[in-house]
């Protein structure tokens, strides 16, 4: 165990260090943020004192090495257009985005297990084949129209649910989140049900494909034949199994709702990092772009890592580091 | 004294998109205390699911359409939902084909034991697990303290079919169902588990129905033996008058093709022909096809006949009553 987290740790080291060269030098082909910068009148001395300061004329290996030795201190440089450091501003940003994907994940677990076990165990009702095209439309329509649509339904004609921003926030167990207000959960609804769409309709479809799968197992009939009641057979028998899969991409798919509520922020006008990211794409602002990715891209890694460790937690059968990953 | 089991007229059929299966078509047999009967037949012959239809676990399409299935006197079929459970795992056992599918993966053994006792009894877990580990141990397990902690697949197949043969005897049933237990093993475990099964039967007075295709097995370890074909018993009675003098020409067949070493050498016959279709089955005597003895009688029906006493057959023209025909 200890040997397996070791290894994985010096592996995503490597992964992290590839990925803030493909992010700098990514993002350094696209657009001349200086443009940006200066005013619009500003004379060619003004321009060139302007590239200087942001050391934008240095060689591009040399702009990468500051970068490396400033990001091995915790310094992912400072915002082209605020000033400020660009992890700071990211940080700052982080529990709005973080308080949506939660709310998303816990949507996705809520509503779609049980969906998925509903029709996964009584395949044959109407209302299994409803819940299953449902699914279908959770998958192919589109996150930003789907937003539009809630926002219209919910905001606009019944007037129920507010369409944008974050509301109060209130501080519970040291963590400032609008769960814990009326308000702030009410901005919350909309927006997390848009992000968690998506995963509801694969968590039903996970959950209902292993019920299907483990219900015509033998140790289902032995535990049947064992006398054992209908509550223990499925919440035990058959959920430990259905799990194994469900955790594993629910875990994979946590990084990806954070990395994509990019969309459901900018529709929702969610003050997250996604919100951020879009604003500093626009405004070429670099370091902010680099300091995001370079998140994003820890925050797969450490995810993946705790994803192998749950496995392990869950199906007996997986020992971690003796299968030499 | 009244039989454990007593099964009269039992007829099991799946109502599929196909047609009606009459998987068990007639089926009489009693068992007394103590007693083991071997179930044999081809795959396909009902054996199994007349197994099934004394569990009650019989799923859609199929439905016990008649019969009688008497347990010490009590009617099952009929019976609640609730009261078959009661029933199962509790007076009467189940021990299925294949032990590495039929333990559930992800439970260790002792929740496995455990649960199969509660389900019954109102019983402290202390005292379900004590009774957890006498069981093991009385099935032969060599430290059960140890093997109750561990998953299924850190035991062997014939380990967990011995763990599932403890869990079968755990609440001394009167009846237990084994359906091919022997089967996936390896020969030698095979009469080990066998010897194991028939000991504990004996001690306990549990009546065994032994499930198989194997007329060897059969005649290790039953008392009594009926012969399936096609749903129904074509022929029953004490082991020994059934394997020296079969009445049936079918079980003449099957006897047949068991190799022997008293006839070393010689070809091994044959049973002409394949199994009927269950969904189309032939009026009369379904084995009539490939029967050497048909004659335009066999059209019908046979009747139940005894022409020895203690061996029933169902047959028009059974062997060794030559001098009648």
């Amino acid at each position: 165990m200890t040997v397996f987290v070791i290894r994985r740790l010096l592996q995503a080291a490597i992964v992290v260090l590839l990925m803030s060269m493909i992010v700098f030098f990514g993002v350094n082909v696209v657009g001349d943020p200086v443009d940006m910068l200066v005013s619009p009148e500003a004379d060619q001395a003004e321009i060139a004192r302007v590239i200087r300061d942001f050391g934008l004329d240095r060689p591009m290996h040399e702009q990468y090495w500051y970068f490396l030795k400033g990001a091995a201190s915790g310094d992912l440089g400072n915002s082209f257009i605020f000033g400020q450091p660009a992890l700071k501003l990211i940080l700052h940003h982080m529990p709005a985005t973080l308080e949506l994907a939660f709310t998303a994940l816990l949507m996705a677990i809520l509503i779609g297990i049980p969906l998925g076990l509903y029709a996964g165990l009584y395949p044959d009702r109407g209302s299994s084949k409803a819940i299953m095209a449902g699914s279908i439309f959770g998958f192919s329509l589109p996150t930003f129209w789907v937003g539009l649509m809630l926002i219209m339904i919910f905001a606009v004609w019944l007037g129920w649910l507010p369409a944008t921003g974050r509301g109060e926030t209130a501080t519970f167990l040291g963590i400032e989140a609008s769960l814990f207000t009326r308000d702030g959960l009410s901005h919350l609804i909309l927006p997390a049900l848009n992000l968690a769409l998506l995963k509801i309709s694969l968590v039903i479809r996970l959950t209902r494909a292993g019920a299907r799968e483990a219900i015509s197992q033998d140790y289902i009939k032995f535990a049947r034949a064992k006398g054992l009641g209908t509550g223990r057979i499925v919440g035990v028998h058959l959920m430990k199994n259905i799990m194994i899969p469900v955790v594993t991409v629910l875990g994979l798919e946590f990084g990806s709702l954070i990395a994509f509520s990019v969309v459901t922020e900018t529709i929702f006008a969610w003050p997250g990092m996604g919100k951020l990211l879009i604003e500093a794409i626009l405004q070429l602002d670099r370091p902010i772009v680099v300091a995001y990715l370079m998140i994003i891209v820890l925050l797969f890694v450490v995810i993946n890592l705790v994803v192998d460790i749950l496995y392990s937690l869950l199906d007996p059968r997986v020992r971690l580091g003796e299968q030499g990953a | 004294m009244t039989a454990t089991l007593s099964v009269t007229g039992l007829h099991t059929h799946f109502f599929t998109r196909a047609g009606v299966v009459k998987a068990v078509d007639g089926v009489d047999f009693q068992i007394a205390p103590g007693e083991v009967m071997g179930l044999v037949g081809e795959s396909g012959s009902g054996k199994s699911i007349t197994g099934f239809s004394i569990m009650g676990l019989i799923d859609d399409p199929g439905r016990i359409v008649s019969g009688s299935i008497r347990l010490k006197g009590e009617e099952l079929v009929g019976a609640s939902d609730e009261a078959m459970r009661a029933i199962r795992g509790n007076r009467i056992a189940m021990i299925f084909q294949d032990p590495m599918m039929t333990l559930n993966p992800v439970l260790r053994i002792d929740t496995q034991m455990v649960e199969a006792i509660r389900a019954h009894e109102r019983v402290p877990k202390r005292d379900a697990l004590a009774r957890a580990r006498d069981a093991l141990g009385m099935v032969g397990i060599p430290a059960p303290e140890e093997r109750l902690r561990a998953y299924p697949h850190q035991l062997s197949g014939g380990m967990r079919q011995r763990v599932a043969i403890a869990i079968a005897f755990l609440n001394e049933p009167d009846l237990i169902i084994a359906d091919e237990p022997t089967t996936a093993l390896d020969v030698t475990i095979q009469s080990q588990i066998i010897h194991e099964a028939q000991s504990l039967c004996k001690r306990t007075g549990t009546a065994l129905v032994w499930i198989t295709h194997d007329l060897a097995v059969v005649a290790g370890i039953a008392d009594r033996i009926a012969v399936m074909y096609a749903g129904r018993i074509v022929e029953a009675g004490g082991i020994d008058a059934v394997i020296d003098t079969p009445l049936h020409p079918y079980t003449v067949g099957l006897l047949g093709s068991v190799p022997t070493s008293n006839r070393r050498g010689e070809r091994l016959t044959q049973i002409p022909g394949m199994p009927p279709n269950v969904l189309n089955l032939p009026e009369g005597c379904a084995f009539r096809e490939r029967c050497p003895r048909a004659a335009a009688a066999c059209h019908a029906q046979p009747p139940i006949a005894e022409p020895r006493a203690g061996q029933v057959v169902r047959c028009f023209h059974p062997h060794g009553q030559e001098a009648s025909r």
